[in-house]
């Protein structure tokens, strides 16, 4: 809402000299949002009035050019001065920019030779002077502007506009009417109410057109005031196009700027129908079965059998409160108006807008609530600017005015300071309720009648928010609140910051990617047809074609991610990602929405969660490149599978060290040779390994490319208790070193199994130093070669127990896995 | 060898003669400091302080000597036997730091080789801007409630206040799930966490609740659809406006700086009732831009940065979660943090917050 600070004037008594910033900054602190505010047409100076004294037509350009005799002071011998626009005549005044003016926007003006003869300045059109957007005739200024005077001062050029983001509860601020209020209240001055518009006076023999509610949900109120007469050809006067122009709204011809002016200054929206083009009553109804209408901005429409229209006996006439309709528009040929002015509910309207995606300046309001006491004073001052500006008649007027309840809040004196925290005296209670226009009664509680424009007063806390913020939010003190003692973070809270900074200090780097992708790229990874990845959720407005579905796995966007570095110039990247993904429950049933007076039953709660997707957390890697890098200090490492896999270890530590089992699996997007399975306690929580070479080839993305995703939530779930310590003995340690050959399916993690189970108790350290493969092994086979460390709590092992324990440790590797100690 | 000896005979004892100790003595000073390096002082060693050396057989011919002399020249001998010693001790020590002072200069390494051999990681300044808010309150006693971020309908808006004709849902540009009748949304702000946290936990109820906010907005350098919030709530009995300003102000101390006012503005928000935005004190130039200081990018001179909404809990919301509103009030805040980022870190475009490129992460380190 665009309010210029000379028509706010105009009902606020403002202090002498207060400036546009001081009332902002007033308006801020009683909670409208002051977006900006500017000051226009102080860079405008040499801008006269003219008088045009000749005119000459010049035909030898392939436009009509003008050349013009304008006397721009009194006595003084008339200026050349060429223009183009032909909207003019000997005798009107004109606004001429004398060389040396500048208009808006730092224009300077000069005597310049335009076709072959010295324009001696130059007359100006609307848009030139910043009074409007019509750029293809001058400006034509009321007669009888005196000759020279400073069209600057005359139009009043200079201005400043407060531009303000109306919050959803203050419809009544969508009008230089309502923020008038606030300054005033803000101000402690007085406030003139535009709405206090004197009564019509009503012809002897009223002609009126009807007027009918037949949908009461959708209105309350309709006044149609009807007008002969009216010359809709006549120019909206210079100042109103100005300020509408400022306000942001396109001056387009007489009538129409009138409603838009009205509506600006009073918050009531207006239609003017052109009177020869409406048959019978004039109703507010619900749309029937396909009724069609052609709105303003030329889109043919099928109404919604629950629009509200306003329609007459012929049809629809335009969306009500929304848009109005094209074959009943106002145009030059238009003598006979109707104003319509209507009340309607802010739901209905609500609905509408949303249902045609229509945002208008009238739906805009309507949606926010309009006083019911404006139809008839708006209209009413839409006729009386129609009758001077346009020299219409008013004919007369029909009403419908259905009752309204007026809501009572019983307010307990003591409530306001309850909330704010400061006390307040009730005198001061009272005096701010009143200030917004309420009437008071009672004394505890206080018996509160909110004022007809002010819809969004309904609930005590309402009132308390009226009287806190118009006695300041900067008198409230400063507390904190005794809070009782807390448990602080959670384990699992603690778990994934511990998983995010292991990841971190291992390596990778965080990317919070958006959670989108596309169906295609479950393809590029080979994501079979039954996996839980393809359990997609599609968003019904997403914000890319390409990307329609929440992820399934982190694996797409982070994969995206990499590759995006990659295109940068990054070749060895490093990148993981916590968060959620989304495995839709096919089949789901919409959620329900229960009352929200009372809080949900179990049954409503569990089946608002059985509607949503599963939303697991997870934690995924990539990598690439190289993950050791060489240097003056020898060979670097390329990153690979073994990576991925000890990055599913490095979380497994960090969540709390359950025992993590790797083995290996077959599972896209992996290299089917190079995939593990993960899993904790047998619950498996995810894979990691190699990138299927289809994979990196379809993402565009390096050869051996390897990737780790885990479930967190199942992760975390699987930890154990406590973590219980160990003896640490004094004795010292028996080493024995065992060379194992196994066939090459046999998992090492087997054999390690095996031998700790084999070794017992004794056992403290079981570490894998080599493997070999050779033609002493033979072919399909391999060694393994571990490192035993054998430690008693209790004394010094003897080489006849620690070779006994090895020995039972191979003989279980062999009894379990078929491993044969090499020779 | 001689043994011990009652007969006195000069010329079997001649070593034990002064000249014949000082000529030893002269000599093994004079081996000694020829001695070059440790090992050249290890092989003359033995033979001026080994079992063979004049001072060791001196001491044995001592007892060949009648008692009345023996004293005195077993003096001599112990003198000269000391006075090789401490001679050998000498040289040994030079030539022991000469060696050490040489090999250590040998060893001698270019410590500022760079050792970028295990790349670097980094956790993303949005996750360290969450904990740190999170660990702000949790000092104070509030507990963290985390929610799904596909959430349905009534929690995102009906429970908050938000009604289907609300005209704030037009605010809220919301990302819906197909079909949109199955009334599941992206969430568009955390405070269904706080809802949740209503329904599931008793009174009173101290929670914050960080995370990721979904809008059907258009990216752009100050604009993101997916960006991250966080939202705070307390529900007690007693709690008052007074309560907010001050919470308020604690975690903006603590986020920007000691000493920082705040400053609540009337606003209007429909789950809270009063409503106010908070703004506060630049903690670049702590407003020194608004008062003839060098203009500040932080506030863009404005001496105030704006940061969130707050509010006392609308009595609506309390109710459909259960808690009497005559009995309890609360308060409720919330706040973006990309903004917070940008503003702390002068990141100009919001769009490197969510394009993964290490390059903007990297120097953010592990706590950012
Ligand atoms: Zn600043």
């Amino acid at each position: 809402m665009r309010v210029p600070l000379s028509w706010l004037s105009e009902y606020v008594d403002l202090p002498a000299g207060t400036t546009a910033r001081e009332v902002a900054t007033a308006l801020t602190r009683a909670g409208l949002e002051v977006e900006t505010v500017t000051d226009v047409g102080y860079d405008v100076s040499g801008v006269v009035v003219g008088d045009v004294v000749e005119v000459t037509d010049l035909d030898e350009f392939k436009k009509p050019i003008r050349d013009c005799r304008v006397v721009v002071a009194t006595g003084q011998a008339p200026r050349g001065i060429v223009c183009g626009a032909r909207n003019f005549a000997v005798g009107d005044r004109v606004a001429v920019a004398l060389p040396g003016a500048a208009l808006p926007g730092g224009f300077e003006i000069g005597a310049r030779k335009t076709y072959g003869r010295i324009s001696d300045g130059m007359i100006c059109s609307a848009r030139e002077l910043g009074v409007g957007d019509d750029h293809r005739g001058i400006l034509v200024l009321p007669a009888g502007s005196p000759v020279g005077a400073d069209v600057a001062d005359l139009l009043h050029l200079r201005d400043s506009v407060i531009d303000i983001a109306v919050t959803p509860d203050r419809g009544y601020c969508l009008s230089v009417r309502g923020i008038a209020r606030e300054a005033a209240t803000a101000f402690r001055v007085g406030f003139r109410d535009p709405a206090s518009v004197p009564p019509l006076v009503e012809p002897a023999q009223p002609e009126a057109q009807p007027a009918a509610i037949d949908d009461p949900a959708g209105a309350d109120r309709i006044v149609l005031r009807a007008m002969s007469g009216v010359d809709p050809t006549r120019p909206t006067p210079p100042e109103m196009q100005r300020r509408l122009f400022l306000a942001g709204m396109r001056p387009i011809s007489l009538p129409v700027d009138v409603t838009n002016y009205v509506m600006h200054e009073l918050g009531q929206p207006l239609h003017a129908f052109d009177r020869r083009r409406l048959t019978g009553t004039v109703v507010v109804r619900r749309a029937r079965p396909g009724e069609r209408l052609l709105t303003l901005d030329h889109v043919e429409r099928t109404v919604h059998p629950e629009d509200l229209l306003i329609a007459d006996d012929s049809g629809p006439l335009s969306l009500a409160g929304t848009m109005g309709g094209l074959s009943s528009e106002v145009d030059d040929s238009t003598t006979g108006l109707v104003i319509e002015a209507v009340h309607f509910t802010a739901a209905a309207i609500a609905r509408m807008s949303r249902r045609h995606a229509l945002a208008s300046e009238a739906s805009q309001r309507f949606e926010r609530g309009v006083d019911p006491e404006l139809p008839p004073a708006a209209s009413a001052r839409a006729v009386r600017l129609l009758t001077e500006l346009g020299g219409g008649t008013y004919t007369g007027s029909a009403e419908v005015d259905l009752p309204r309840a007026r809501p009572e809040i019983a307010l307990p004196a003591g409530l306001s300071g309850r909330i704010a925290g400061v006390a307040y005296d009730a005198e001061t209670v009272v005096r701010r309720l009143t200030d917004v226009g309420c009437s008071v009664g009672g004394a505890d509680p206080l018996t509160v009648t909110p004022p007809t424009w002010r819809p969004d007063l309904v609930d005590p806390y309402d009132l308390v928010e009226e009287v806190v913020r118009l006695e300041g939010y900067d008198r409230l003190p400063s507390v904190l609140p005794l809070t009782p003692a807390a448990r602080g973070l959670t384990e699992d809270q603690r778990r994934r910051r511990a998983v995010s900074r292991a990841l971190a200090a291992t390596g990778y780097v965080e990317v919070l990617n958006h959670p989108f992708q596309s169906a295609e790229v479950l393809d590029a990874l080979g994501v079979p047809v039954a996996d839980d990845r393809r359990r997609l959720a599609r968003l019904a407005n997403p914000l890319s074609d390409q990307a329609p579905y929440l992820r399934t796995s982190l694996l797409p966007p982070l994969l995206q991610a990499l590759r995006r570095n990659l295109s940068r110039g990054a070749t060895d990247v490093a990148l993981y990602e916590i968060g959620l993904v989304f495995l839709d429950r096919p089949g789901a049933p919409a959620a329900p929405r229960p009352s929200v007076e009372h809080p949900p039953s179990r049954e409503e709660l569990a089946s608002l969660d059985a509607a949503l997707p599963e939303q697991p957390l997870h934690v995924a890697a990539v990598l690439t490149g190289s993950r050791e890098a060489q240097g003056w200090w020898g060979d670097g490492r390329p990153a690979s599978w073994a990576d991925a896999v000890e990055a599913a270890r490095t979380v497994a530590l960090a969540a709390g060290g359950a025992a993590l089992t790797v083995e290996p699996a077959d599972v896209a997007p992996w290299h089917p040779g190079r995939c593990a399975a993960l899993s904790v306690d047998g619950r498996l929580i995810g894979h990691a390994g190699e990138l299927h070479p289809r994979v990196t080839a379809a993402l565009d993305l390096p050869p051996r490319t390897a990737a780790v995703e885990l479930d967190l939530s199942a992760l975390f779930a699987a930890q154990p208790g406590l973590v219980a310590a160990p003896q640490v003995s004094g004795f010292p340690p028996a080493t024995q070193d065992v060379a194992l050959v196994v066939d090459d399916d046999v998992p090492a993690a087997a054999v390690e199994d095996a031998l700790r189970e084999g070794a017992g108790d004794l056992l403290e350290a079981v570490r894998l130093f080599d493997v070999f493969a050779g033609e002493q092994i033979g072919r399909g086979r391999r060694s393994l070669a571990y490192a035993l460390r054998f430690r008693a709590p209790d004394r010094t092992l003897t080489v006849q127990e620690a070779t006994a324990a090895r020995d039972a440790a191979v003989a279980e590797a062999a009894r379990r896995t078929g491993a044969v100690l090499r020779s | 060898m001689s043994g011990p000896s009652n007969s006195y005979d000069p010329k079997q004892v001649a070593m034990l003669a002064p000249e014949a100790l000082d000529a030893a003595l002269t000599e093994a000073v004079k081996a000694f400091a020829d001695a070059g390096h440790l090992d050249a002082l290890a092989a003359v060693r033995p033979a001026h302080l080994g079992d063979r050396s004049p001072v060791a057989l001196a001491r044995r011919e001592l007892g060949a000597l009648p008692p009345q002399a023996r004293a005195d020249a077993g003096r001599r001998v112990n003198d000269a036997r000391a006075a090789v010693q401490a001679a050998y001790d000498e040289r040994l020590v030079a030539l022991t730091d000469e060696r050490d002072e040489r090999v250590l200069r040998e060893e001698t390494v270019d410590v500022s080789l760079p050792w970028d051999r295990a790349a670097r990681g980094a956790r993303h300044p949005l996750t360290t801007v969450m904990e740190r808010v999170t660990d702000i309150f949790v000092a104070m006693g509030y507990e963290l409630a985390e929610g799904p971020e596909a959430e349905a309908e009534w929690f995102n808006f009906d429970a908050l206040n938000i009604g289907p004709d609300h005209p704030a849902r037009g605010m809220h540009d919301t990302l819906w799930l197909d079909p949109p009748e199955r009334g599941v949304v992206l969430r568009t702000q955390t405070s269904p966490v706080q809802i949740r946290a209503l329904l599931s936990r008793k009174l009173p109820l101290y929670v914050i609740s960080p995370g990721r906010v979904y809008r059907d907005d258009p990216i752009d350098a100050t604009h993101s659809p997916v960006f991250g919030q966080v939202e705070g709530l307390a529900v007690d009995e007693g709690i008052t406006m007074a309560h907010l300003k001050g919470t308020l102000e604690r975690f903006v101390q603590g986020m920007f700086g000691d000493g920082l006012r705040t400053r609540l503005r009337p606003s209007y928000f429909p789950f809270t009732e009063p409503s106010a935005e908070l703004d506060f004190e630049c903690f670049a130039c702590r407003g020194e831009s608004t008062r003839g200081g060098p203009p500040c990018r932080t506030c863009g001179s404005e001496g105030w940065i704006e940061w969130g909404g707050c509010g006392m809990v609308n009595p609506r919301v309390l109710r459909a979660c259960g808690a009497d509103p005559d009995r309890y009030t609360g308060f409720a805040f919330g706040m973006g943090l990309e903004r917070a980022l940008m503003f702390r870190h002068g990141i100009t475009d919001m769009r490197d917050i969510t394009d993964g490129d290490v390059r903007f992460t990297l120097p953010f380190g592990m706590e950012g």
